[in-house]
């Protein structure tokens, strides 16, 4: 999988509103697509791509009339609202597009809806939840954006997204392609999470003294720009029209929360790009699934709830996090303990579900990752008990299925409080072998909160942890 | 025999594998584990494949020769097996004991014994190959040489 942003702008604004002094271009509710579509020659493309003319309806994430649009091409995100700014807007728009089974046009209107696959037994063969896609839409949409996909049967699919950024008075401009080259070659400061994204953007600016906040979390675009994407970039410096070229970001309100789902939304699509760990120089999706976009828009899209820990820099002083790994098999036991030591965590291991339960009696885990099948008692009805002591705050229903609670630390646990206190919702990832008996519903309906395939892959266990570790 | 040369074979024999169906992407995975600080990774998870598959082939035998057989008990050997074979990439393994679990399933004897036949048959192929793979990796080491993982994209 792959992407790629350009940028484009409109030569020509058209009437503001007259609330000049609101500078929020997110209004959740003007981000919406509405009926009166823009067609592309309103839009000023820098980086435009060759169609080929066809009368598929695109899929847009909502119930407005269709566009046609082009089928089995790669897109620009040409259609869409443009919110209505005082000052000068553009276009971020970026296109993360695979070359895997694609998705037929059947399943595209209700390709963005929550928990929808493109078929019913898709969860069983790729895995995923069918929210990954819903996920990426509500999020693009609330940051006044919109988001479509392009697709061909066989050949891959395209999804794209558009965000409105307001481009500010000053700058530091630099058009230099030796600029975007030197970019390209650094790891860019990652740290800054919260303040000044796309503060003076690194794709159009070269490199200012402050810190690039080009928001991507631990991706490193070296590894993820191609030369041709380096190119467009220095395109599009050198096409803006606007002599201020560097971006700040117009919505005040809600700031941290934008730079949060901005940076995880960018982070999903790159977090596909496999060639994020340290350890592998020729590492590729080697899972065996196709690369379906269902599959990776839902994988990716399901880190982008993960906040910091997407930073490559966490603080020394973060205790390790305690995970219990639940499995019978030796080999997997083996294989996922290394996987995890690459990760740098270690884990605890037990073999079936009453000594997951007896485990997490005992201590605190801050991730279980349950497999399913096991002897004496399987992961699903551990679950069940474990969150039973969740909500109850007792293990009555431990005892009841014949584990006797160990006293004192059953104490300990409790640390002196009542019962009725809140007991933190422990991650439980169901590892399954696709078998009909392990469906996702079965998993949901006991208690778990997602499931891995197996076999397990790194790619699988890296995004879990991503996802379920803080 | 030159480190460069046990090296180019090394890379040859390990696509073949990969060509012929004897391993899938799940093995690449092992190999991405291996590095220094885990340098014989993967001999340690074959090996250690090697001596649960024998104990659970003998156990199918042992189940599927008796009177009555206990299916519940044969599926379960078979899905340790399947799971095991899947987590190292030995795929026509894995794809042996799937259809010896619809057998299973049936309560069919004869197509149970079958199947078991034939696991035990791919079974033993995987397990030379990946003996004489480790041998060579070995030898390579031995001699000096580093793998050549990076070669295998293909």
């Amino acid at each position: 999988m792959s992407y790629r942003i350009h940028v484009y702008g409109k030569a020509e604004r058209k009437h503001q509103k007259s609330s000049a002094d609101q500078s929020t271009t997110n209004e959740p509710k003007e981000g919406k697509p509405t009926s009166s579509s823009r067609s592309s020659s309103d839009r000023k493309s820098f980086h435009s791509t060759k169609y080929s003319e066809g009368p598929y309806p695109n899929h847009l994430p909502s119930n407005e009339p269709q566009t046609p649009v082009k089928n089995g091409n790669t897109m620009d995100g040409d259609q869409g609202e443009e919110p209505e700014v005082p000052g000068t807007t553009v276009w971020l728009c970026c296109d993360v597009y695979d070359t895997g089974i694609g998705i037929p046009d059947n399943a595209l209107p209700t390709l963005f809806k929550k928990y929808m696959q493109v078929s019913a037994d898709h969860a069983r063969k790729y895995g995923g939840t069918g929210l990954g896609l819903a996920i990426c839409k509500q999020l693009v949409e609330l940051m006044g954006g919109r988001l479509t996909v392009s697709s061909k049967v066989k050949c891959g699919s395209t999804f794209t997204f558009v965000l409105p950024y307001k481009v500010s008075s000053t700058c530091d401009s630099s058009d230099d392609p030796d600029d975007l080259s030197e970019m390209a070659d650094n790891d860019a400061p990652l740290e800054d999470e919260t303040a000044g994204f796309f503060h003076n953007s690194p794709i159009l600016n070269g490199f200012s003294e402050d810190s690039c906040s080009f928001p991507s979390g631990n991706v490193r675009l070296k590894e993820t720009t191609s030369v041709e994407d380096a190119c467009s970039m220095v395109e599009v410096a050198e096409t803006l029209s606007e002599p201020e070229s560097s971006f700040s970001h117009s919505p005040d309100r809600d700031n941290e929360n934008v730079v949060c789902r901005r940076k995880q939304c960018l982070d999903d699509t790159k977090s596909k790009i496999p060639n994020g760990t340290k350890n592998c120089n020729n590492h590729k999706e080697v899972s065996g699934d196709p690369p379906g976009s269902c599959q990776e828009q839902e994988k990716s899209a399901t880190s982008s709830q993960c906040t910091s820990s997407s930073i490559p820099q966490e603080p020394e002083s973060k205790p390790k996090p305690k995970i219990l790994l639940v499995e019978d098999n030796k080999i997997n036991v083996m294989v996922t303990k290394s996987m995890m030591k690459q990760l740098g965590h270690t884990m605890d291991v037990v073999n079936n579900g009453v000594e997951a339960v007896r485990a997490v009696q005992s201590c605190s885990y801050d991730l279980i990752l349950m497999d399913v099948c096991m002897p004496v008692m399987n992961g699903l009805q551990a679950t069940q008990l474990i969150r039973s002591f969740e909500e109850t705050g007792n293990w009555d229903a431990a005892f009841k299925a014949g584990i006797e609670p160990c006293a004192p630390s059953s104490a300990s646990v409790l640390d002196g409080q009542s019962s009725i206190h809140y007991h933190k919702r422990i991650p439980i990832i169901a590892m399954t072998a696709n078998a009909l008996s392990e469906s996702a519903e079965e998993c949901y309906a006991n208690g778990m909160d997602s499931f891995v395939s197996k076999p397990v892959t790194f790619q699988k266990i890296k995004e879990c942890l991503e996802q379920y570790l803080p | 025999m030159e480190v460069v040369q046990m090296q180019r074979a090394w890379v040859e024999y390990t696509k073949s594998l990969f060509r012929e169906g004897f391993l899938d992407a799940q093995f690449q995975q092992l190999q991405l584990l291996q590095d220094e600080s885990n340098p014989d990774f993967v001999a340690e998870v074959v090996s250690l494949f090697f001596e649960d598959s024998e104990r659970l082939l003998s156990d199918l035998t042992f189940a599927l020769e008796q009177q009555s057989v206990d299916f519940k008990k044969v599926d379960a050997h078979v899905h340790q097996l399947k799971g095991s074979s899947s987590s190292i990439g030995a795929q026509r393994v894995k794809n042996d004991c799937i259809a010896f679990r619809s057998f299973c399933e049936e309560q069919n004897v004869e197509g149970c014994q079958r199947c078991l036949q034939q696991v035990k048959q791919d079974y033993s192929l995987v397990k030379s190959k990946l003996e004489a793979l480790i041998r060579l990796e070995q030898q390579i080491v031995a001699a000096g040489g580093s793998i050549p993982m990076e070669e295998l994209s293909f």
